[in-house]
C-alpha cells in the first residue's frame, strides 16, 4: 500500500518501497493556472532535500519544484513535457513529475500527511 | 451583426500577413544601377535566395494603416496605467528629432563636427542634474531597468574601489520586478523587505536586515503604491550609517519633479525614465532611456562615454586613461538614445521650471481626484492622499465573479486602457491608476462615470458583461495558454 | 502652458472634491528639507518657436552626413529611408502607444512584430527571433550569457573581430556573473585562430561578420569546430544590409545571431536610440531573453497574437529572469520592418548589391593613392585601409575641409600603436562617384 506525503511548498510524495513519485498538489496546480511549461529534472540526477529539482510555468508565474525528499532521480514523467496541460487536470495522479529512489528515510517524518496537509492549506486562507 | 463578404466591417478592417501578399517580382523601393565592378565578396555571396515577400509602396502604406487603426494610443485614449506616466507626447519632439543636425550626424564623427550634438547632450544633462539636485549622471542607459543595472554597477565599482566585498541589496516586495533581476546580474544577492499596513516599507525590517555586507538598498520613492515614502530620510542615514548606499528607482519621478529636490532625500543614485517623466514617446513598447544621476561618491564610477566641456568646447570621453575617472565600463553602443535626448529636452524647454513643477502638482492633484472620486466605489487600499497614482485592489469584487482581469477588459469596451493591474504583488488584484497631468477634467469624469457604473454592475451580479469583455475591440480575449504551449513565433512558408 | 490641460477652475474643483485647501497638502509626507521652493536656476516656460528656435541652433552647428562627402560606418550605417517609412511610424497609434500588454486593442503593434520576428528570423537564417533589444551590442552580452545558460559552461571566447563596443559591453554586462571572458586582440589582418582555442570550458565563441575591419568570412568550419566541442557559435552582424548579398550566419551554423538593426529603416541619429535584433534555433527558445510575440486565436476562433513565453521575464521570475531586459526599441523595429516590407526579396539584394558595388569603387579609387594598402581582400561597403601616416591626424584634416572621411581605429583602440595608421571607410547606397573623387583627391594630398 502506499502513502502520501505532502510539503508545505506543495509537493506530493508517494510511497512504494524505497522509491517516492513526486508532484504538486491540486491547491499548487491551481494557484498556477494553466501549466505551459515543464522543465522535469534529468534522469539519474542526484537530489539533495530542497534542492531545486524542476521547473513548472505556467502564463502568470513560473515556479520551482522542490525536492521533497533527497535521492536518485530514477524516472521523469514525459508525458507532462509533452502535454503540460495534464499537471492541471490531473496533479496528483497522471501528472507526475519525476521518481526519486530515498536515500534517507528519516526524511519522511518531517513530511505531513492529507489530514495535516489539510489543516495547513486551510492557515493559509 | 450581418456577416460581410470581405470579412472586414466597415471601418475594423481585417488585415492579413504581409506574407500572405505580393509577388516576388514587386519592389516598394527604386534602387540605381550597380557599378561595373568586379565583386570582392570572396565567394561569399548568398546562395539561397531571400524568403521575403516583394510588395509595392501602395499595399506596404495599406498594410500599415490599417494595422495601425487596431491599437489603442494615448493620442485617441486615456491611459491610467501605473507607475507608466502615459502623458501626451509633444509633436514638437517629433519635428526637432527629424531636424538633419540631429537625424542625419554620425557617432563617430570628429568631436569638431558634431559640437551642437554634444551640447545637447550635456544641457539634456543640466537640466537632470539641476532638478534633482545631483552633481552628477550617466546619460547612456537606454531604458529603466538598464538605469538600475548603471546604478547598482557604479556602486558595486565604488565599494570595490574602497576594497569593500558587499554581497547584498535590499530590496522592497513592492518593488518592480527588475530591482532584484538588474541586482542579480551586478552579482548581489537579493533580501526581500515587506511593506507595513501603511503601504510603506517596514523600515524596522529593513533596519534589522543592515550589515556590513549590504551593498545598496533600492527603493522606489513614490513607491510602487503611490505613496511617498515618509521615512526617507531615516532611511537614507541608516544605510549610509551601515557603509552601503542609496539606490532610487525614478520611475515614479513625475509625482515629484520641479518640487522635491531628489538629492535632498539622501540619494546616491536614480534612474530617470525619459520615457515616463519627460514625455518621449512610448512607441509600443521603446525607445526609451534611463540617464541616471548620481552622488559625488558614484561620480567617478560613471560608466563611459561621457560629454565634458573645457576653453575648446565639447568633447567625448571614451576611454578611461588619462581622464581621472574609474568607469565601471560601457554599458551601451555609441552615446546613449541621442534621439530620445532631443525629444525629452524639447519637452523640457518647453515646460520650464515653472511648467514642470506645475505638471507634478496637476499629476498629484488628478490622482487624488480620482482617488476621491472612487473611494466609494472601488477599495482604495491604503488611505489618502496619495502621490501621482491611487492604488486600490479587489475587495470591491468580492463575492461579484468578477475579477480584477475581467473589470479591466470590461473598460477596454468603454474606450479606456486599463489601469495597471496585478501589480504591485503587497495587495489581491492591485489595480493602479495614474491619470498624468495632461488629462483634461473632462476626461477624467468620464473616467469615473465609466468606473463608477462598472462597479455598480458587478456588484449587481452583471457577471456575464465582465466575462465576455471585451467584446467591441477588433479581437476579443485571447488564449494566451495556448499560444505558450505550441509557441508560433513567425509566419513558415507552406509546404 | 500649452500641455496642461487643467484651468485654475478645474484645479479648484478638485480640490474641493479631495477636500484640501491646496495641492501642497497632498505633498505633506515629503519632507521639508527636501520641498523645492526657491526657484529653480533653470528657465521658464517657453513658446514653440522659441524651444525651436534653440534646438535649431543646437542641431546647425552639427557637419550633416548629408552635406558632406560621408563614408563612416564602423557600426553604423547610412542608408536611404523612404519617406513612407516615416510618415507611417509618425501615426498616433503606433507612436503613442504602450507595451501591447493588453493584446485586444494591441493587434497593431502585436502583428507587426510578428512580421517583424518572421523577417528577422529569415534574413539572418535562423529559426526563430524575438520582438528586438536595446542594441547590437546589448544583445551580444544577453547572447553569451544565454550560450552559458544552455551548456552550463563559463567559457565565453570573444573574436577580434567584434566591435569594440559590442565587446566592452558584454565585458561589462557579465564582469558579475562569474564568467570566463576571453577577449581577442583586435584583428585587422584576419589572422586570429579562434579554432585552437575552443575547448571542453567554452560556452560560445562571439565572432562578427562582416567583421569589424570588414573581412567577410566562412564561418562554417568555425561552427562544426564549436559544435564537436559542445560550444556555441554566436555571430553579430553590425550592417544589416549585407544579408542581402552574403551567405547569412544561420546558414553557416550560427547558434544565435545578434545584429544591430539601425541601418535597415532608422537614420543615424548620433548613434540612438539602437535596435538589436536576436534570433536563435527553436530548441533554444526558452532560454531566448527579451519580449517575443506568439499567434494564437481570439474567443471567436479569430486568429490573433499575444506577448506569449513572459515567465522568463523580470516582472515574474524576478531574481530568476533570464535577462533585466523590460522594454524593447518598439518604434524602431517598426521603422525596420516597414522598410524591409518595402525592401523586400529583391529590394534588399538589389540595395546590398548597390552597396557593394559602391565600396568596390571607392576602394579601387582609394587602392591608386601611393601609400595607400588595402588590408580587406574581401569586404561588404565597408573596408580598412592602412595610411602611412596616423589615420586620426589625417581624419581631422579631412574634417576641416568638410569631408567625413572614414573612421581611425585608434579612437577605439588607443593603445594599439600598430592599429594607429588604420581607416575604417564604408561607402552606401547614398554615395556618390564625385564624393569618392572629392574624397581620394583629399587623402592623397594629405598623405602625400
Amino acid at each position: 500500500m502506499s502513502k502520501v506525503y505532502y510539503t508545505e511548498d506543495h509537493e506530493w510524495v508517494r510511497l512504494s518501497g524505497d522509491e517516492g513519485v513526486v508532484g504538486i498538489t491540486e491547491y499548487a496546480a491551481q494557484a498556477l493556472g494553466d501549466v505551459v511549461f515543464v522543465e522535469p529534472p534529468a534522469p539519474g540526477r542526484v537530489l539533495a532535500k530542497g534542492d531545486e529539482a524542476a521547473v513548472v510555468e505556467s502564463v502568470k508565474a513560473a515556479s520551482d519544484v522542490y525536492a521533497p525528499l533527497s535521492g536518485e532521480v530514477v524516472a521523469v514523467n514525459q508525458a507532462i513535457v509533452d502535454q503540460p496541460g495534464l499537471v492541471n487536470e490531473s496533479p496528483e495522479d497522471g501528472g507526475w513529475f519525476f521518481t526519486v529512489r530515498l536515500s534517507d528515510r528519516s526524511q519522511l517524518d518531517g513530511l505531513m500527511d492529507r489530514a495535516a496537509y489539510d489543516a495547513f492549506l486551510k492557515t493559509l486562507e | 451583426m450581418t456577416e460581410t463578404f470581405s470579412g472586414s466591417h466597415g471601418l475594423s478592417l481585417e488585415e492579413p500577413l504581409l506574407f500572405e501578399q505580393g509577388s516576388p517580382q514587386q519592389c516598394g523601393v527604386d534602387l540605381e544601377p550597380v557599378p561595373d565592378v568586379v565583386d570582392r565578396l570572396g565567394g561569399m555571396r548568398r546562395r539561397e535566395a531571400i524568403g521575403l515577400p516583394g510588395l509595392a509602396e501602395p499595399t506596404v502604406v495599406r498594410h500599415y494603416t490599417r494595422l495601425s487603426q487596431k491599437n489603442f494610443g494615448i493620442d485617441s485614449v486615456f491611459y491610467p496605467l501605473g507607475s507608466c506616466t502615459m502623458k501626451h507626447n509633444p509633436r514638437l519632439g517629433e519635428k526637432v528629432a527629424r531636424l538633419p543636425g540631429f537625424a542625419d550626424i554620425h557617432p563617430f564623427q570628429p568631436d569638431s563636427t558634431v559640437q551642437g550634438a554634444l551640447a545637447l547632450i550635456d544641457l539634456t544633462a543640466h537640466w537632470l542634474k539641476t532638478l534633482t539636485g545631483m552633481p552628477a549622471i550617466a546619460m547612456s542607459p537606454a531604458a529603466g531597468a538598464h538605469g538600475e543595472f548603471c546604478g547598482l554597477l557604479t556602486i558595486r565599482a565604488a565599494l570595490e574601489d574602497r576594497g569593500e566585498q558587499r554581497t547584498r541589496v535590499l530590496v522592497p516586495e513592492s518593488a518592480h520586478g527588475t530591482n532584484p533581476a538588474s541586482a542579480a546580474a551586478c552579482g548581489f544577492t537579493v533580501d526581500s523587505i515587506p511593506a507595513n499596513a501603511r503601504g510603506r516599507v517596514d523600515v524596522a525590517a529593513l533596519k534589522a536586515k543592515l550589515g556590513g555586507d549590504v551593498a545598496a538598498v533600492m527603493l522606489t520613492n513614490p513607491n510602487t503604491c503611490g505613496l511617498f515614502e515618509d521615512e526617507v530620510l531615516s532611511i537614507a542615514e541608516a544605510v549610509h550609517g551601515a557603509g552601503g548606499f542609496f539606490y532610487g528607482d525614478g520611475a515614479n519621478y513625475n509625482a515629484l519633479v520641479g518640487r522635491v529636490t531628489i538629492a535632498d532625500l539622501g540619494f546616491d543614485a536614480m534612474h530617470i525614465n525619459l520615457h515616463k517623466t519627460f514625455s518621449t514617446p512610448h512607441g509600443g513598447g521603446g525607445p526609451g532611456a534611463g540617464p541616471t544621476v548620481l552622488s559625488p561618491a558614484l561620480a567617478p564610477f560613471a560608466p563611459l562615454p561621457a560629454v565634458v566641456h573645457d576653453e575648446e568646447g565639447f568633447h567625448l570621453v571614451e576611454h578611461a586613461s588619462g581622464s581621472g575617472r574609474k568607469p565601471c565600463g560601457r554599458i551601451k553602443g555609441f552615446h546613449g538614445q541621442f534621439g530620445v535626448f532631443v525629444r525629452a529636452l524639447s519637452y523640457m524647454l518647453s515646460l520650464g521650471a515653472d511648467g514642470l513643477r506645475q505638471s507634478a502638482s496637476d499629476a498629484v492633484l488628478s490622482a487624488n481626484y480620482l482617488l476621491a472620486s472612487l473611494a466609494q466605489d472601488l477599495s482604495p487600499s491604503f488611505p489618502g492622499p496619495c502621490m501621482h497614482e491611487a492604488l486600490f485592489d479587489d475587495r470591491f469584487l468580492k463575492d461579484s465573479g468578477v475579477t480584477t482581469l475581467d473589470f479591466a477588459k470590461a473598460l477596454l469596451d468603454e474606450g479606456f486602457h486599463p489601469m495597471t493591474m496585478y501589480f504591485p504583488l503587497v495587495v489581491h488584484g492591485a489595480l493602479l491608476i495614474e491619470p498624468t497631468e495632461t488629462e483634461s477634467k473632462e476626461t477624467l469624469d468620464r473616467f469615473i462615470a465609466s468606473v463608477k457604473g462598472l462597479a455598480a454592475a458587478a456588484r449587481q451580479g452583471d457577471g456575464q458583461r465582465f466575462h465576455a469583455a471585451p467584446v467591441h475591440t477588433p479581437r476579443r480575449r485571447l488564449d494566451e495558454t495556448r499560444a505558450a504551449r505550441s509557441p508560433v513565433l513567425r509566419w513558415k512558408e507552406p509546404g | 502652458m500649452r500641455y496642461l490641460p487643467l484651468s485654475d477652475d478645474d484645479r479648484r474643483d478638485m480640490l474641493a472634491t479631495i477636500g484640501v485647501a491646496s495641492v501642497d497638502d497632498l505633498f505633506v509626507d515629503v519632507p521639508l528639507s527636501a520641498r523645492r521652493d526657491r526657484p529653480l536656476d533653470l528657465p521658464l516656460h517657453a513658446t514653440e518657436w522659441e524651444v525651436e528656435r534653440q534646438l535649431q541652433d543646437l542641431a546647425g552647428r552639427n557637419l550633416t552626413a548629408g552635406a558632406a562627402p560621408f563614408f563612416l560606418g564602423a557600426g553604423a550605417y547610412r542608408h536611404h529611408v523612404p519617406a513612407a517609412v516615416d510618415a507611417l511610424i509618425q501615426r498616433g497609434e503606433f507612436l503613442t502607444s504602450y507595451t501591447p500588454y493588453q493584446p485586444e486593442v494591441s493587434q497593431g503593434t502585436l502583428q507587426y512584430l510578428f512580421e517583424f520576428q518572421t523577417q528577422v528570423a529569415v534574413i539572418t537564417g535562423m529559426e526563430v527571433a524575438n520582438a528586438s533589444m536595446y542594441d547590437a551590442a546589448t544583445a551580444t552580452a544577453e547572447a553569451a550569457a544565454m550560450a552559458v545558460r544552455i551548456t552550463r559552461r563559463d567559457g565565453i571566447l570573444l573574436s577580434g573581430s567584434l566591435h569594440p563596443h559590442y565587446r566592452s559591453v558584454t565585458a561589462t554586462a557579465l564582469r558579475y556573473a562569474g564568467y570566463r571572458i576571453e577577449a581577442l586582440d583586435p584583428d585587422p589582418f584576419n589572422l586570429e585562430d579562434l579554432l585552437g582555442r575552443i575547448d571542453e570550458g567554452t560556452a560560445c565563441v562571439v565572432v562578427q561578420n562582416p567583421g569589424f575591419f570588414g573581412h567577410i568570412r566562412d564561418l562554417s568550419a568555425l561552427a562544426r569546430a564549436c559544435h564537436e566541442q559542445g560550444a556555441l557559435l554566436v555571430v553579430a552582424v553590425a550592417e544589416p544590409v549585407s544579408l542581402g548579398l552574403i551567405e547569412p550566419p544561420g546558414a553557416m551554423g550560427a547558434d544565435i545571431v545578434v545584429a544591430e538593426g539601425q541601418g535597415i529603416g532608422n537614420g543615424l541619429s548620433f548613434g540612438g536610440p539602437g535596435l538589436g535584433l536576436f534570433a536563435t534555433r527553436e530548441k533554444f527558445l526558452r532560454q531566448m531573453p527579451g519580449r517575443i510575440v506568439g499567434q494564437t486565436v481570439d474567443a471567436d476562433g479569430r486568429p490573433g497574437w499575444v506577448l506569449t513565453l513572459s515567465t522568463r521575464e523580470q516582472h515574474i521570475r524576478r531574481e530568476k529572469a533570464t535577462s533585466n531586459i523590460c522594454t524593447n526599441s518598439g518604434l524602431c523595429a517598426l521603422a525596420f520592418t516597414i522598410h524591409l516590407a518595402l525592401l523586400g526579396a529583391r529590394g534588399l539584394a538589389g540595395l546590398a548589391a548597390l552597396n557593394h558595388g559602391k565600396a568596390v569603387q571607392l576602394a579601387e579609387k582609394l587602392e591608386r593613392i601611393k601609400g595607400v594598402r588595402m588590408l580587406t581582400p574581401a569586404f561588404f561597403n565597408e573596408f580598412a585601409i592602412s595610411l602611412p601616416r596616423d589615420a586620426a591626424g589625417v581624419v581631422e584634416t579631412l574634417a576641416e575641409r568638410g569631408i567625413l572621411g572614414g573612421v581611425p581605429a585608434s579612437r577605439f583602440y588607443p593603445s594599439y600603436p600598430e592599429l594607429a595608421g588604420v581607416l575604417l571607410v564604408a561607402a552606401t547606397e547614398t554615395a556618390s562617384e564625385a564624393d569618392m573623387d572629392t574624397f581620394a583627391a583629399a587623402l592623397k594630398e594629405i598623405v602625400s
